[in-house]
């Protein structure tokens, strides 16, 4: 068989055929509308966690045409699928935008679809609503991050198990990308200066859809057993959480003796798991299904009607995205148009009610203030909150723990208008990865 | 499970011996019912700790609840039951005598919260008021329990037990447990010195990190005997943990054999670059996946055997599908490399977006049943059941390829077919017959690796794609067409794999491994076992 290696090439070649076709199909409505974008991946490996998103995001375009549309007109949901295909996420942003003729868009979900589609909102001056947790060290004009930024996540979660479990040897386990890196160079900076010692932290990383956690769970076994309380801290992403998991709790690791604390794992990864032997590891996020608010029972029932289905679980992401689409119809209103650079501004110091029973608001570097919330995890897939912040954390975009970020802001007011304005120099453009 | 086995033989017990927990009752029911109003979970740590302080055995039903989340109390008049939840509506037991009281909906009922810190005190707790239980199982656990968490005001206690105590293996885990109290109490050195040796002759990771981290606190003899006890622990550890690493290469082995296995005979046997393989394995996944959701909700006592169930089924569905496409599309494309490869990468496209309408994008769970649950130890392995099975699985399924294969009459048209089709066809063999089911037999064999796999991974779309790139390489680095070949190569890679990993990580582990295949194909070509003859020419 000379063809296998021959075929291996070719296959790359026809994976890219295959994901570039996938298309949107442009709906023609009679009136005039208000076109929302919606970039999140419906088929590839990502598909797990941002079609609940898209289906998120049509409800809430459907709850608020019920409710009189927007600016008097209705609004109108234009669905791409970029198919979990980084470069292709780029290419339907720029579809949306110069094609559709979108207002906002709310998508992406992985930093690096994040990073792809940048350039393009910069280009062509439009607004991108980010969902999801993050690493941090960006501050861009045109995007607003509803998601967790690191002091809003993992900072507060390695803070809860230092105080109340009393944890000083940390595990790093993370998935070999841009988010669960930069994390843990945060985590690492911030424990260290916590005078955690060197030896006391280990970091690990995997490959994406890692599914043979035997050996790394008998390192943590091992790392675990120097007579200090030990946590692991798992940026472990997607798919590779379930084995993961299942790994852990077959060679008997409880949470009493070694917490895992998650920032990947929601009730939606959970729904693919027998918890019941991972009962008491943690997770952190601004979110739970289970936080016991008016608000919250209200936003479920309408969801599980929406969806007819009765076993629907709502997350975190979710959660920002109605923050992020409530807070865009808000500034819409507040500037009486949808012109990009008009809803930009007027977007900065809008609240809107979070579902956790307080007012979110857009901050000058783009970021929400949320709370945080720790939770466990219970027999039944949800998380029951043990510990949460007193008050909302405002998000923190330049992290202050790494040397290259701590002397940059981002503000972006008038006259400032700066997403990385060095303090230490007094001008724009420190480092950074704009 | 031990554990909760144990505390069910332990309230059976007291159940019939009730009447000497009388008199205290009314003064445990007013610290029960003080759980309505704790504020934090020092307070009810507080509430645990003075249960346990009462000794009496008939709180541990309650602290047993608590620990599971089970206890409630009724917001209108705070009384504190034991809830039993079931879709929306909660039974509701006695904290004490455990008998049903009534029934309440859940929106009655506030939970009374817990940590992990408090499960940590309840289960301490707990060791102490079943040290004197009439199982030694239970007893052996408590010991465990105060040996990990050492409290010098429980030496009494445990000296107490050991001279009761008759079962010598649960003895000696009393003795331990003692020593490991007495090095955290303020006892004279010898006692001390005494005790080390005790926990350095136990040579587990626990005694290990109670060393280590006495070591950290202690000065002079007892640091350096604390020091040498913890070295020689940390070397037999080091001894089992290569041991280790060859189990979990082999497990690994076993893994990418039963991925790989089905594709041996669809690539290897019949040359057919089948790209939609993995989809295949994906198939047999959700087929368990099926059979478990039909036991779960019809007939829940036979879940043990879903997956005995499901593996016919598994492979019976997976072989059809294959039947399906061998008959309707790649017939067609016999020696054309390239059009199979793209037809089939579509085929597999097909079926994953159709599982996915089918059965949502999200992951699906597939339960272990009990028998592949948990993990035993040997020595200080710990060998988990599931990884076992799949072992032993994989094994069983290739003996009987092989079989099939070398000893029956379809199996001899089989390779007659492969070895050269027009002298097979002259001969009076139906080639199209055999194709067919040649291709039908390897999607039924990657169905059935399928069940096994999701035990192991995750019920998803994306399952498959996953493994075909690992399938291909464990087949062509084998040598195709050849099953022994695939044995040795699966084995050899997952054990290479998994002794780069400690070193290298797993990311650069893989890495390596990849680089190593290419420069072994770039030396041979044809795999470990090539295949000699005519064959290889067509």
């Amino acid at each position: 068989m000379r063809g296998s290696f021959y075929g291996i090439k070719t296959m790359l070649a026809a994976s890219v055929l295959a994901t570039s076709m996938s298309f949107a199909v442009p709906s023609y409505a009679q009136e005039e509308t208000i076109k929302v974008g919606i970039l999140h991946s419906l088929s590839g490996t990502m598909a797990i966690s941002e079609t609940t998103l898209k289906d998120t995001m049509l409800f809430l375009i459907d709850e608020q045409n019920k409710k009189g549309g927007l600016l008097g007109k209705k609004l109108e949901a234009v669905v791409v699928d970029p198919a979990s295909d980084w470069p292709l996420f780029a290419e339907k942003a720029r579809e949306l935008i110069s094609v559709n003729k979108v207002s906002a868009v709310f998508g992406c979900w992985t930093s690096v679809s994040r990073k792809s589609v940048l350039p393009v909102f910069e280009e062509l001056n439009n607004i991108l609503f980010y969902p999801v947790q993050y690493e941090g060290e960006e501050s861009q004009r045109n995007v607003f991050y509803t998601g967790a930024a690191p002091n809003q996540q993992a900072i507060p979660a390695v803070d809860y198990l230092m105080n109340d479990e009393g944890v000083e040897r940390w595990v790093l386990a993370g998935t070999d990308y841009v988010y669960p890196q930069t994390t843990n160079k945060i985590l690492q900076a911030y424990l260290e200066s916590k005078g955690v010692a060197k030896e006391d932290i280990m970091v690990n990383y995997t490959p994406f859809g890692h599914s043979d956690w035997q050996t790394i769970v008998t390192d943590i076994k091992n790392f675990g057993s120097a007579g200090k309380k030990t946590a692991v801290v798992s940026t472990i992403n997607g798919d590779a959480n379930v084995p993961f998991y299942k790994e852990l709790a077959n060679q008997g690791i409880k949470a009493e003796d070694i917490p895992v604390v998650a920032f990947s794992v929601g009730e939606e990864e959970l729904a693919g798991l027998d918890t019941a032997p991972l009962v008491g590891h943690l997770t952190a996020w601004n979110y739970f299904q289970s936080v016991d608010t008016p608000e919250n029972a209200d936003f479920i029932a309408k969801w599980k009607e929406y969806t007819k289905n009765p076993d629907r679980v709502t997350n975190d992401p979710m959660e920002a995205h109605v923050i992020g689409f409530n807070m865009w119809i808000k500034a819409v209103e507040k500037a009486g148009t949808t012109d990009t650079d008009a809803v930009i501004d007027s977007l900065i110091g809008v609240a809107v009610p979070n579902l956790t029973g307080g007012f979110s608001a857009m901050m000058p570097n783009h970021h929400i203030t949320k709370p945080v919330l720790i939770g466990e995890i219970q027999a039944d897939g949800q998380m029951e909150t043990v510990w949460q912040t007193s008050g909302l954390v405002v998000g923190d975009e330049w992290s202050d723990y790494l040397p290259d970020s701590k002397d940059l802001i981002a503000d972006w007011r008038a006259p400032m208008s700066c997403g990385n304005f060095n303090v230490a120099t007094g001008k724009c453009g420190g480092k950074g990865t704009n | 499970m031990t554990f909760l086995r144990a505390i069910g033989l332990l309230l059976l017990l007291f159940a019939t011996s009730g009447a000497s927990a009388q008199s205290n009752e009314t003064a445990l029911r007013e610290t029960i019912a003080d759980l309505s109003s704790v504020k934090n979970f020092r307070e009810t740590e507080e509430i645990v700790r003075s249960l346990g302080a009462t000794g009496d055995p008939v709180v541990g039903r309650v602290l047993n609840a608590l620990s599971d989340g089970n206890v409630s109390f009724r917001k209108s008049d705070n009384v504190v039951f034991i809830v039993s939840e079931r879709a929306g509506r909660a039974k509701l037991f006695d904290p004490i005598s455990g008998d049903e009281v009534g029934e309440a909906t859940t929106t009655e009922l506030t939970k009374v919260k817990v940590n992990n810190g408090l499960r940590r005190s309840i289960r301490e707790v707990f060791a102490t008021l079943t040290l004197g239980s009439p199982n030694p199982a239970v007893r052996q656990q408590a010991a465990d329990t105060m040996f990990i968490s050492p409290d010098p005001a429980a030496i009494e206690g445990l000296d107490a037990a050991i001279a009761k105590e008759d079962v010598a293996s649960v003895k000696q885990r009393m003795v331990q447990a003692r020593a490991a109290a007495v090095l955290a109490s303020d006892l004279p050195e010898a006692d001390k010195l005494a005790a080390i040796e005790v926990i350095g002759a136990r040579g587990d990771r626990s005694a290990l990190s109670l060393l280590v981290s006495y070591q950290g606190r202690s000065e002079g003899a007892l640091r350096e005997a604390a020091a040498s006890a913890a070295s020689g622990i940390e070397s037999t550890i080091a001894v089992w943990n290569a041991a280790q690493n060859v189990w979990y290469g082999i497990s690994l082995g076993s893994v990418l054999l039963l991925a790989a296995i089905g594709l041996a005979i669809t690539f290897g046997v019949m040359g057919v670059i089948n790209m939609a393989h993995g989809e295949m394995v994906m198939i047999g996944a959700y087929t368990t996946f099926v059979v478990q959701n039909i036991i779960r909700t019809s007939y829940p006592g036979l879940f043990d055997y879903s997956l005995a169930i499901a593996l016919p089924l598994a492979f019976l569905v997976a072989g059809f599908v294959g039947l399906v496409m061998e008959r309707g599309l790649i017939r067609f494309l016999y020696g054309r490399p390239l059009e199979t490869l793209l037809a089939t990468w579509g085929v597999s496209l097909v079926l994953q977006q159709l599982v996915r309408t089918m059965f949502g994008p999200t992951n699906r769970e597939v339960g272990n049943p009990s028998w592949m649950s948990g993990s035993f130890q040997l020595g200080e392995m710990a060998i988990t059941w599931n990884r076992l099975w799949i072992v032993v699985f994989s094994l069983a399924v290739f003996a009987l390829l092989l079989y099939i294969f070398n000893r029956t009459a379809w199996g001899l048209q089989m390779r007659a077919v492969t070895a050269n089709r027009r002298m097979a066809a002259s001969m009076g063999i139906r080639t199209p017959w055999v194709d067919a089911f040649t291709f039908a037999l390897g999607s039924g064999i990657a169905g059935i690796a399928g069940v096994a796999l999701s035990q192991v991974d995750n019920v998803s779309p994306d399952l498959g794609q996953g493994y075909i790139i690992d399938s291909f390489m464990v087949v062509v680095f084998g040598g195709v067409g050849n099953l022994w070949g695939t044995l040795v190569g699966a084995m050899s890679l997952g054990i290479l794999n998994k002794f780069l990993e400690p070193y290298a990580g797993a990311v650069l582990g893989k890495i390596l491994v990849l680089v190593l295949i290419i420069l072994f194909i770039q030396k041979r070509p044809r795999g470990l076992f090539a295949l000699k003859g005519r064959a290889v020419e067509a």
